[in-house]
């Protein structure tokens, strides 16, 4: 039990990074850990401890398997987080050319 | 079990393939990349319609992707709501992308604009038609990870600002609709909507269900702009060239967010009243802040976009009620701000693209000089203020009817004081940008090109005919299926386990 609370905590600290933080890359780093926490959950609920790997053969009985679903849950959303970082990642770059600057407070065009 | 059901991946494969079709031709021949966007929407609209007919003589049909069957393999599943959906998506769809052939002349790398566009809608059309709640956040992911880009497709400052914005935000609502169907998985050990609605329905009360039911209100609610989530659509929205600004107002925030919202709390959860007040809440919310940010805007789009979170909150208010009756008014509501709302979009972009500017008040009897921009515009306006015989008028009315036969007056009322004020600010956008006195800079201007035309005089022909689908007898061939399905609650699992035997 202990394990999830600690990663429900690895969330917490990435939403506050998010919500905090000045400096776009720092917002960004936040998300990144925010993605981590929630692809370390799914690997935690189909962990088992001493258990084997779920392939079947003739003969092996079948006990003490991991879950392998969420085993692929994760890679998919590795692969759409990978997508989501190198997007935003561009976007900083791009933003620092025009505005010359990572501060948010002074990224503030729109409003109203 | 039946031939007809291989249409069903198609609405997905059609705007990959053409996608993929676009960013490999497009670069090398432009006229190729138009040609591609058009047909593939134009074919898609032409299945959702069959997919409707079919959705209504069959009532569920599901499809075995790689014919493993449910619940150990993705399903798709084509019921009355998805059908719904596809329509509305589509025809929206199919209108952009005529209205883009001149817009987007004017941005150097067009075949760009569809390859993301044709990419979103592979992602929407797949979010209405999965049965699978994961596959629902991979094409959920699909559809907003094109949209980021589509808002930054400007490149300039404030379009950069804004798609930042709008990344993080959504970004974060997809962790939280992520970790959701991971707990959700962890408790019933399926993901597929039909067998957890039944594992579900074992278990009501369980405080980790209402646990994720919080996450998922943020998380959708995020991707739908429901008030207290919605800072980031005034920038986003706006900062998209017009063609990609009515898609996103007119059915990004739909697909993405209200039929999630609707799937996963009435099919799934099944109905459950304190969830219900929390979106008649939310939905009330949503419509007086949205007006009432509106009416001081001057910027026309930004005005607009205003305007998409206050509709949202109609939309809401009536599936909130959860009332036959109050279902029926937000669906139907739904499609029409789809209609009026995209048309509102490509109308400030057909100002925008021969004025140069967006702002109410360098604007000023642009009537005279863009004659079918100004019409389009009245009927869009007169539709989203609720004005007879527009189609926006009826499904408030419905709403508005369905607030008071489900006892709640103080509802009614907020929505009638919404819809006045929603008049107000549309007066003002009629009075400084189409009537009065005509500026001299303007004098030289010409209506825009045939194919703009054609896509905003398609759209305000369907809002002005809108209305006939509520009619007793023809609301049976497009709205009361998708009443049923959403009305049917956590009985959804046993139509889709039926339709498999």
């Amino acid at each position: 039990m202990s394990i999830y609370f600690l990663d429900f905590i690895l969330l917490s600290i990435g939403l506050y990074c998010v919500l905090r933080k000045r400096n776009l890359i720092k917002i960004i780093i936040g998300l990144i850990i925010c993605e981590y926490a929630v692809n370390l959950f799914l690997i935690l609920i189909g962990y088992k401890l001493n258990g084997r790997s779920p392939l079947f053969s003739p003969g092996m009985e079948i006990k003490n398997m991991v879950d392998p679903l969420p085993q692929a849950l994760v890679l998919t959303s590795i692969v759409i987080s990978l997508a989501t970082t190198a997007f935003v990642i561009a976007l900083a770059v791009r933003i620092y050319q025009k505005y010359k600057t990572f501060d948010i407070t002074k990224i503030r065009r729109l409003r109203g | 079990m039946n031939a007809h059901i291989n249409i069903i991946p198609l609405f997905v494969i059609i705007p990959l393939a053409g996608a993929f079709l676009t960013s490999l031709i497009g670069r090398f021949c432009k006229k190729l990349s138009d040609l591609i966007g058009n047909v593939v929407t134009m074919t898609l609209f032409m299945f959702s319609l069959y997919a409707v007919y079919m959705a209504n003589k069959f009532q569920v049909l599901v499809y075995e992707v790689g014919g493993w069957r449910p619940p150990f393999g993705i399903s798709l599943v084509l019921d009355g709501l998805s059908g719904f959906m596809l329509v509305t998506i589509n025809l929206i769809a199919f209108m952009i992308t005529i209205f883009a052939i001149n817009y987007m002349e004017k941005f150097t790398t067009k075949w760009k604009f569809y390859t993301l566009f044709l990419l979103m809608l592979a992602g929407m059309n797949g979010v209405v038609i999965t049965g699978d709640i994961f596959n629902l956040f991979v094409f959920l992911e699909i559809a907003s990870v094109a949209s980021y880009a589509l808002v930054a497709y400007g490149t300039e400052m404030d379009e950069l600002e804004a798609a930042f914005k709008y990344t993080v935000m959504s970004s974060v609502a997809s962790i939280f609709v992520l970790l959701a169907i991971g707990i959700l998985y962890a408790y019933a050990g399926t993901l597929n909507m039909a067998d957890l609605a039944g594992y579900l329905s074992q278990i009501p009360n369980a405080i980790v269900i209402k646990f994720v039911m919080i996450l998922l209100i943020m998380g959708f609610g995020l991707k739908a702009a429901i008030v207290p989530f919605h800072a980031w659509l005034p920038d986003a929205h706006p900062s998209a060239p017009a063609p990609i600004s009515a898609a996103l107002s007119g059915v990004v925030i739909k697909a993405l967010g209200i039929y999630s919202l609707v799937r996963i709390f009435y099919n799934i959860f099944g109905v459950r009243q304190e969830m219900l007040n929390i979106f008649a809440f939310l939905g009330v919310l949503s419509l007086m802040v949205g007006v009432l940010l509106a009416i001081g805007q001057w910027d026309l789009k930004r005005l607009l976009a205003y305007h998409s979170i206050s509709q949202v909150g109609y939309i809401m208010l009536g599936i909130g009620l959860g009332t036959p009756l109050g279902i029926l008014g937000g669906l139907f509501h739904l499609f029409n701000h789809s209609v009026f709302k995209s048309l509102l979009f490509l109308t400030s972009g057909s100002v925008e693209y021969t004025t140069g500017t967006r702002n109410l008040e360098e604007m000023g009897g642009l009537r005279e000089k863009l004659p079918v921009t100004a019409n389009t515009n009245f009927i869009a306006s007169m539709s989203i203020a609720g004005i007879p015989p527009f189609n926006g008028f009826w499904s408030k009315l419905v709403i508005i009817l369905a607030c008071l036969q489900a006892g709640k007056p103080g509802y009614a009322l907020w929505a009638v004081v919404g819809s006045i004020l929603t008049l107000s600010s549309f007066m003002k956008v009629q009075k400084y940008a189409f009537f009065g006195k005509l500026k001299e800079k303007y004098t030289n201007l010409k209506e825009v090109p045939v194919f703009m035309t054609t896509a905003m005089i398609v759209l305000a022909i369907v809002c002005i005919i809108g209305g006939i689908l509520i009619l007793p007898g023809v609301e049976r061939l497009f709205i009361q299926p998708a009443v049923d399905i959403v009305v049917q609650g956590a009985k959804y699992k046993d139509i889709v386990m039926g339709a498999l035997r």
